[in-house]
């Protein structure tokens, strides 16, 4: 059994209620940073404590913390992401649904290090039961003093404020949702300004995750010198992951980030390997932006090292052999899926949720849909293939948000490791027109590139 | 202006606007479309944003802007219950084409339609963050996850008799 800090009383009975949780122990860390500690001695502990953020970038967020501007007189802001819209990630809905309190707990303490008396929730607008879980909860811990008026007689006030999305992926992007926030379409804004100095309604604003700021719990209880010690390098403490796809045990599983990517696939602790006595083709390892991964370089890296879950380890051998954690969300491939027709989904999904402001992701994400679904049906021809790699080199650091980015890095990953497959299509133009590409096309060893 | 909350909507709106500092109030346009969207049959038709603009005291196209961004949000009248059947990728390889088909066959519509009866919308949309849960759907505000086709069966069965009730 691994080490859990997050989900280690997910399973006690009623543990959603406030009494249950406080009996538990919940609530403590916010007694302690309030009474005992500093604000900037809870900023220390954060940042001693390797924490990165959770939402897919991996930003140290103790270091975010300490760029929030205190211009004298203008309200700061903490708004926590709970978008959750990235393919294959449901970590947060977890969180949020079975231990709606240590969300609560995790963001008092850091409201009061931030200086924020107005705390937003920004969920997405699909959660709306889980909204509904959260305003009873932050109900509860205002008739226990835990928000509110100067809580704990500390002088500090605050509230927090749950705030529903209406369906746009984009607006999980921070400034797409500070725009959100303010009433307006989630558009993103060009940066600097950085939020931490004009965010929302142009006053200093942090935005973390859920899971960033749930785990402020655990880090203020041990201390962020322990909490570092959990991990290796700078893949510190633990990381929720939401595997899904054709895996015995889809689910949400907290992970130290020693285990390999092997263990994690294959024991029956975590997804209990690959569904149906099937063999695992591909992994798409943090979430559909991230460079899908064929088994093999999956479970081991380009030089042959065994592979783990944490950062440095998912991201060896950059994008020519490696993938990234990303938001942790885990999705395995087996080896009747077809790369080109998955590839298309996310094609289309990108497609969908562009914001429209850049052309070449507005025209780009388009595109590639277009060409992918013209070889996924069997109509496609050579050129299409260079074409697809063009448009995506071409998408690729040239748009406002990152979003480019990740709608263009799923079709190079997919071009890159089954080039194959997709030849494989527009060889057989009949054969794809009527049935799906297996591993028993697949004969061929798996191409690394140099 | 025929198009107003009652009194009990009213309250919800005044609770809504509450968690926004003075003067911020078009920061509630999001929830507070979604109380008109709940409140008025299900869409959002000109009246009602025009309704919402003149309760946050901003120009229609403001609401106009946003009402059109958002997927949740509809432009055009829908069935009672909205079947938003995800399709992509993790769902997709989970089994969703074939729930997606089967549904069609049962409800005798194409993605979006509304059976000729007004009861049910079929609409296909992107990750719900439900995927290891595949395949899914949402009705509504529930979530029905794991689908085969008994359960669709039964989920099409309970939606007709909640609508005889
Ligand atoms: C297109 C796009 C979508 C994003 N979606 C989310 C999301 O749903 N949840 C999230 O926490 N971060 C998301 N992010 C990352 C946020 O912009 C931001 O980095 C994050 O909320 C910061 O929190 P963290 O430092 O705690 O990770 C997204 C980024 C982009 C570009
Ligand atoms: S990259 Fe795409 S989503 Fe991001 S701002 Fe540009 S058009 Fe909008
Ligand atoms: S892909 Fe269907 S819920 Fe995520």
């Amino acid at each position: 059994m691994g080490v859990k800090l997050l989900l280690e009383k997910a399973s006690v009975p009623g543990i959603r209620s406030y009494d249950v949780y406080r009996r538990e122990g919940g609530y403590a860390a916010v007694e302690k940073a309030l009474k005992e500690m500093s604000i900037e001695a809870i900023v220390e502990e954060v940042k001693k404590s390797g924490l990165r953020g959770r939402g897919g970038a991996g930003f140290p967020a103790g270091m975010k913390w300490s760029f929030i501007a205190k211009p004298e007189g203008v309200p700061r802001h903490l708004v926590c992401n709970a978008d959750e819209s990235e393919p294959g990630t449901f970590k947060d809905r977890y969180l949020m649904e079975f231990l709606p309190h240590l969300l609560i707990e995790g963001l008092i303490i850091s409201s009061f290090a931030l200086g924020s008396n107005d705390t937003y929730i920004y969920i997405r607008g699909e959660y709306a039961w889980v909204a509904t879980i959260l305003e009873e909860a932050i109900l509860e811990a205002t008739k226990n003093g835990w928000l509110g008026k100067n809580i704990l007689g500390t002088g500090f006030d605050c509230m927090i404020h749950v705030h529903r999305g209406a369906g746009a992926y984009i607006c999980g992007e921070e400034t797409a949702l500070i725009e959100s926030l303010e009433g307006k379409r989630g558009n993103p804004r060009i940066k600097p300004p950085f939020p931490a100095i004009q965010g929302l309604w142009m006053r200093p604003t942090v935005v973390n995750n859920v899971e960033t700021l749930a785990a402020i719990v655990p880090i203020i209880k041990m201390g962020g010198e322990e909490y570092a010690k959990i991990g290796v390098g700078r893949s510190t403490g633990t990381k929720l992951i939401s595997a899904c796809g054709n895996i015995n045990k889809p689910g949400v599983y907290e992970i130290d980030m020693t285990i390999s990517v092997e263990d994690f696939i294959y024991s029956d602790e975590y997804c209990g390997g690959i569904a149906n006595g099937k063999k695992l083709k591909a992994c798409i390892p943090g979430g559909s932006s991230v460079p899908i991964l064929p088994a093999n370089l999956l479970l081991k890296t380009a030089k042959g090292e065994t592979r783990y879950m944490n950062y440095e380890s998912l991201s060896d051998g950059g994008f020519a052999t490696g993938s990234m954690m990303g938001s942790g969300g885990f999705i395995v491939l087996d080896e009747d899926q077809c790369i080109v027709k998955n590839t298309l989904t996310l094609a289309r999904f990108y497609r969908h949720e562009s914001c429209g402001q850049c052309s070449p992701c507005r025209e780009g994400t388009g595109w590639m849909e277009k060409i992918l679904q013209k070889i996924e049906s069997g109509k496609g021809e050579m050129s299409d293939i260079d074409l697809l790699w063009d448009i995506q080199i071409k998408i690729e650091g040239n748009t406002i948000c990152p979003l480019g980015d990740a709608a263009a890095w799923p079709v190079a990953a997919a071009i890159r490791h089954f080039r194959d497959e997709f030849e494989w299509h527009i060889n057989h133009k009949e054969l794809a027109q009527t049935s799906n590409f297996g591993l028993q096309h697949y004969a061929d060893p798996i191409h690394v590139p140099a | 202006m025929s198009l107003q909350f009652n009194k009990e909507q009213m309250t919800e709106f005044n609770r809504l606007v509450a968690h926004y500092p003075e003067g911020k109030q078009k920061s509630a346009l999001l929830p507070v479309l979604h109380l008109a969207q709940d409140s008025f049959g299900g869409w959002l038709p000109t009246e009602a944003m025009d309704y919402v603009a003149s309760l946050l005291s901003i120009e229609p196209i403001e609401v106009y802007e946003v009402a059109t961004f958002y997927s949740m949000y509809h432009l055009k009248p829908m069935g009672k219950f909205i079947f938003e059947v995800c399709q992509t990728g993790p769902c997709m390889i989970s089994g969703s084409e074939n729930i997606i088909a089967y549904i069609q066959r049962q409800l005798g519509i194409q993605p979006g339609e509304t059976t000729k009866d007004g009861l049910f919308s079929l609409k296909l949309v992107e990750c719900l963050g439900a995927c290891g849960y595949a395949p899914m759907m949402q009705v509504g505000k529930i979530y029905k996850e794991h689908l085969t086709k008994d359960k669709v069966d039964a989920i099409i069965a309970e939606y007709r008799l909640q609508a005889k009730a």
